[in-house]
């Protein structure tokens, strides 16, 4: 294919077309029809893709496509043009790939829902930017993109628009995400000021050239631009949005909240890498970040009771665990884990979807149980997804988190040996929590005959599980609630388990792919990613199979800790969390509440911001000032008004009163105004 | 003997007064519309006063002027008082108040 046009344009644009024919016309037209048009204009870009990574080998690496002039200022230019490399590819496959079988999945999810058309034509729009984002050579057209899936993930959270806790989740989303922004924003200003371009690769190219530039202005653009990361991928500070980002319909949290758009922090990050590598401080804080997130978010899944929100906060650890590869230069290990994840947490959150679907509608894990035998399909599936993400030997989320680990482990940087500890920990929890909600939900007696176990909520949020409850059941009429009469708990139709399946194949044996050296593997993405994750000065760190082996033997033990003790909590002994529960009661409300983060961004941030909007903002200058000074000049006018038209009262005598007065008046004037009498006298 | 125009004066100021008076006070339309005239007139009786007393005759002029204008008046005013008898049955005017708040 050398010197064959790509049609990289055509990748993003499809689905374009997709959700502009839905979007306009899709309420009128059959279900059916909409889902041909949603398949359809994913799946070409799917083969598409999947037509050019076929030839890859062969085609000249970065493809530079130039489509239009966007933007030209003097010298400064930021035009339409898409660029394919390494990276770019991986990020193309997954995107399409996982997108496409997420789209097959929504096709029966949703088949009973509301607002179908809408639905995909949403979907179809975040594809779009999704590519948008993956396949542009500037910063401003991946902003366009980074932007644009904020948009899609605002529309799909909120897509039950009429429940207020859907909506707000959206809001918040949209906001948190807006600080991020704020961040990519100064960063872009900074590049422009300090390369005069916003082209990938005239920004990388000239930073190689200068390889004398370290630190100052360049740790400045670099962390701006893990602001913005930490807010797409949710990250610490900025988090907050994705646990109540499950507002949405499942498929959504899978595609957008799992798989892909929460990654986009992932990419930026791995793009500009050299950026990142002249500045040691801001990789430790990628590091940093990254490691307490993970630990953080782990530590909150522990006790949280819906299944969704389990699986949310496990995205948020694992997205910490790939920001600890950035920050410690394992760019590659990101990456890759960043497929794993895609396969195994879409994965798990189609089969949760599965389960709630099983289930009419019921999230809370206190209410499943002993689903093993009555959804085999879904439960089999689930399992691969469980083993794979608590790195279960073999399993592709073993491979890719355990590269991770020893990257940490042998990093030059100081403190690795900290961070690497945490990822550890992170581990162990990971295990532990992700087979809690294995057994919660497919072992033991069914608890669904048990009275509803309402703890007192403790957010003020009203994220209470039985609101979140979506119905996606036949019966139901719309998407209320309409849990617990639905009849036994039945399996989904195959146009559900379909994606499921492959996905579990992709979950269990994805680690293939990049199957350590150490173990007898190629490292085969590793080595495909190299000319992109590459960093220029890295010392070459020597080959330590003994110590890569030693390591993974670590990591295995403390991945089989958590789940012993799993086993032995909600297995062996299912009284024993509740005991604990109450010995270490301070811990496990605090946990259960989330660290009460929530709480503290509401004290020192949203309520002063309240505050200053009510008082000063409506209160002085909208109610005061625009209101008061407007309706103040209407009701001076109004008021001089009724004074004046006192004179009109219609009354032919007043008339003539008026008029005899201002004779009278005028009769003065001439005698006595203005000192013209003297020819009067 | 001649009469001092100060006398035509002061006449013309009763009858003017009168004549305002009368438009205030009056409720008759009729009644009303005859107080402009007097008002007119007594200012007629100040021009021609003052035309003689000076020898011009400009003042005269005005007269005639003042004449065919409140000729012209009449006409009109008639017909409107006419046409609001017409479709009110009254000539009062405290009664002829649609535009009242």
């Amino acid at each position: 294919m050398n010197g064959t046009p790509l049609h990289l344009l055509w990748i993003p644009l499809l689905p374009f077309f997709g959700f502009l024919i839905n979007g306009l016309f899709g309420r009128r037209f059959p279900r059916p029809l909409v889902t041909g048009v949603a398949l359809l204009f994913t799946l070409i870009p799917f083969l598409q893709v999947a037509n050019i990574a076929l030839h890859f080998s062969s085609l000249e690496v970065p493809t530079v496509e130039y489509v239009a002039p966007w933007i030209t200022a003097g010298h400064f230019h930021a035009d339409f043009s898409f660029a394919l490399d390494q990276l770019t590819m991986v990020w193309l496959l997954v995107v399409t790939g996982v997108g496409f079988l997420i789209h097959i999945y929504s096709a029966g999810y949703m088949a009973h829902e509301e607002g179908y058309w809408r639905f995909f034509a949403y979907l179809n729009l975040f594809m779009f930017f999704m590519l948008t984002l993956v396949l542009a050579e500037n910063f401003l057209l991946m902003f366009v993109g980074w932007e644009g899936v904020g948009l899609a993930s605002y529309l799909l959270i909120g897509f039950y628009y009429d429940r207020d806790s859907a909506a707000d989740a959206g809001k918040k989303a949209f906001v948190v995400n807006r600080i991020g922004d704020f961040g990519f924003l100064l960063a872009m200003f900074l590049v422009i000021m300090h390369f005069g371009t916003l082209s990938f690769h005239t920004v990388l190219s000239s930073l190689a050239s200068q390889p004398e530039l370290h630190g100052g202005w360049l740790t400045a653009i670099a962390l701006c631009l893990v602001l913005g990361a930490a807010g797409k991928s949710a990250q610490i500070p900025l988090y907050v949005w994705l646990p109540d980002a499950m507002e949405g319909p499942t498929p959504v949290s899978a595609l957008i909240h799992a798989a892909t758009m929460v990654t986009a922090g992932v990419y930026m990050v791995v793009r500009t890498h050299p950026i990142f590598d002249r500045s040691p401080a801001a990789l430790e804080v990628v590091a940093i970040i990254g490691a307490v997130t993970a630990l953080f978010a782990a530590t909150i899944g522990l006790v949280q009771t819906d299944i969704k929100r389990v699986l949310a906060y496990s995205t948020v650890s694992q997205l910490g665990y790939m920001f600890l590869a950035c920050g410690v230069s394992a760019y590659a290990s990101g990456v890759f884990h960043v497929v794993t994840h895609a396969f195994f947490k879409a994965l798990l959150f189609l089969a949760a979807g599965s389960v709630i679907h099983a289930l009419n509608g019921e999230q809370d894990m206190r209410v499943m149980g002993g689903l093993k035998s009555k959804i085999p399909i879904t439960f089999y599936t689930m399992s691969a997804g469980v083993f794979a993400i608590s790195g279960f030997p073999g399993f592709s989320g073993f491979v890719s988190k355990d590269d991770i680990l020893f990257q940490t482990f042998i990093s030059p940087m100081p403190g690795a040996k900290i961070l690497w500890l945490i990822g550890l920990a992170t581990a162990g929890l990971t295990a532990f929590y992700m087979f809690r909600l294995w057994y919660l939900t497919f072992f033991g007696e069914s608890r669904a005959a048990a009275p509803h176990p309402h703890t007192p909520e403790p957010t003020h949020h009203a994220e209470a599980s039985h609101g979140l409850a979506e119905t996606t059941t036949a019966h139901a009429t719309g998407h209320g609630h309409d849990a617990h009469h639905g009849g036994e708990p039945h399996e989904s139709p195959w146009v559900m388990l379909g994606p499921l399946v492959i996905l579990a194949i992709l979950a269990v044996f994805g680690g293939a792919l990049g199957w350590p050296e150490a173990l007898g593997g190629s490292n085969f993405f590793g080595h495909f990613l190299a000319p992109v994750t590459h960093v220029a000065e890295a010392a070459e760190v020597a080959e330590n199979r003994g110590l890569e082996l030693g390591l993974a033997l670590v990591s295995v033990l403390t991945a089989f800790a958590g789940i012993g003790v799993a086993t032995l909590f909600y297995y062996s002994r299912p009284a024993l969390p509740a005991e604990l529960a109450t010995r270490f009661k301070a811990i496990y409300a605090l946990l259960l509440d989330k660290y009460r983060v929530d709480e503290l961004y509401h004290a020192v941030f949203v309520a002063p911001l309240l505050l200053f909007s009510r008082s000063i903002l409506m209160g002085l200058v909208d109610m005061g000032l625009i209101t008061g000074g407007a309706a103040g000049i209407g009701f001076a006018a109004q008021g001089l008004g009724s004074i004046a038209r006192r004179m009109q009262s219609g009354n032919i005598r007043t008339y003539a009163g008026w008029l005899a007065f201002g004779a009278g008046g005028l009769l003065l004037l001439a005698f006595f105004g203005f000192g013209t009498h003297a020819g009067l006298r | 003997m001649t009469v001092p125009t100060s006398w035509y004066l002061v006449l013309s100021a009763i009858l003017f007064s009168i004549g305002v008076g009368a438009f205030l006070f009056k409720r008759n339309i009729i009644s009303i519309f005859m107080s402009i005239e007097l008002m007119l007139n007594a200012v007629n009786l100040t021009f021609v006063a003052f035309s003689h007393q000076w020898h011009q005759v400009s003042g005269q002029l005005f007269v005639f002027f003042v004449m065919v204008v409140a000729a012209a008046e009449s006409a009109v005013g008639l017909a409107i008082i006419i046409a609001v008898f017409r479709a009110r049955n009254t000539l009062n005017v405290d009664q002829v108040d649609l535009m009242k708040l």
